[in-house]
């Protein structure tokens, strides 16, 4: 059951970040997960809600994206989505295809904050956003 | 309150991947050969490894093992039969080796220095599924598929083969009595990780070690 230290991974990153904005809370941790990444989104669910449990990241809510096998293929020269993950081959002309260029991401994507008004105290933090919204 | 988006796009694991950057240099300067051995509990790796170490040491090599265990000492005891030097990782619970236990362990390791070796082999957890996150800062990983595991294993478990530069196929002083099916294995295989190289091994008669050894002293050679 590695989803257990994968959550506890998560939690340490975030938390480092999220250190950088003083007063704002965690609302929502979004991930990018290749489908051969080895990670069981239900375990992976289970497993973040204990690994947050007590922490400031309690309630923040944990969304994965997935996402599809994408080889390269030599003979049509275009990288293709693969369908499934039994079988490396490329969609449009069946030939396997050991270039991978997408299926083992393991990444946290962006968090989102909750933070206080700029006049009320505790903001700060010298990261740029890289997007904000009321 | 304001909401904030903070785009982070970094590893999960990115300190164990730095780590394991880390010893892959160490290794690289060192011009030792790493190899992490994955697979199922019980399909050989040891006995593998076993039957390598004593093989390669015929040969003048220079060879250490560490090995992933979740409680025993039991596998590195029998690999220390080999002569070879050999450490125990106990994980104590803990479903796969990660590079900070491989940087600990070579640390302190009486009468082991990584410039003077060859080879180094790390038995990992028998465990499919999480040693396949974990770099260890190996050159090649090695999924290993025993021929009572069912010729779909590779199927069931696409993130782990998908990872490996090579697989072994162990076992094969049986294959008969288990109706192990040799062209689905290998379709399987190859169906995961195109191109991937296969060796197909006893330890118990030696069948198949000639191919492997083979191709350590290739992948050995300086570049
Ligand atoms: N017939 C036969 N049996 C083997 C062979 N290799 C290993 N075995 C048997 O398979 C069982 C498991 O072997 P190990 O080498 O301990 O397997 P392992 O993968 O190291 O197991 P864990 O470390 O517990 O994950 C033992 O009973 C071995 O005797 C082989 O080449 N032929
Ligand atoms: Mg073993
Ligand atoms: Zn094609």
């Amino acid at each position: 059951m590695h989803e257990l230290s994968i959550a506890a991974s998560i939690v340490e990153a975030v938390s480092e970040s999220a250190s950088a904005y003083p007063g704002s809370r965690v609302k929502e941790v979004r991930l990018r997960v290749g489908a051969l990444a080895s990670v069981v989104e239900d375990s992976l669910q289970f497993c973040w809600e204990l690994a947050t449990q007590d922490t400031p990241l309690t309630g923040a809510l944990l969304v994965i994206r997935k996402l599809p096998v994408v080889v390269h293929c030599d003979g049509c020269g275009v990288d293709a989505e693969v369908d499934g993950v039994q079988s490396l081959r490329c969609p449009r002309c069946g030939a396997l295809a050991a270039d991978l260029r997408q299926g083992r991401e393991l990444e946290i994507e962006s968090i989102e904050l909750d933070e206080p008004e700029p006049n009320e105290p505790g903001m700060g933090g010298e990261a740029k956003p890289v997007e904000e919204r009321k | 309150m304001t909401t904030r988006i903070v785009e982070l796009r970094r590893g999960i694991l990115k300190k164990n991947d730095e780590l394991a950057a880390g010893l892959r240099s160490r290794f690289t300067s060192a011009g030792v050969l790493v190899l992490n051995l994955v697979s199922s509990p019980g399909t050989g790796k040891t006995a593998f490894l076993e039957r390598t170490l004593r093989e390669l040491r015929g040969r003048g090599a220079h060879v250490a093992a560490l090995v992933g265990d979740l409680e025993t000492d039991n596998d590195a005891r029998r690999l220390a039969a080999s002569g070879a030097p050999v450490r125990q990782i106990n994980t104590h619970g803990i479903c796969h080796l990660d590079a900070e236990m491989i940087g600990k362990h070579l640390d302190g390791w009486q009468g082991v220095s990584l410039a003077g070796l060859n080879y180094l082999f790390i038995e990992n957890v028998g465990n499919l599924v999480c040693p396949s996150s974990y770099d260890l800062g190996e050159r090649i990983r090695v999924a290993l598929l025993s021929v009572t595991e069912g010729e779909d294993k590779p199927l069931k478990y696409p993130g782990l083969f998908n990872s490996a530069d090579a697989a072994v196929i162990t076992k094969m002083d049986i294959a008969g009595p288990c109706g192990f099916d040799r062209e689905l294995a290998l379709k399987n295989l190859n169906e995961i990780r195109p191109g991937m190289r296969v060796f197909e091994t006893s330890a118990r008669t030696g069948e198949g070690m000639e191919a492997w050894l083979a191709y350590l002293a290739e992948q050995a050679r300086p570049s």
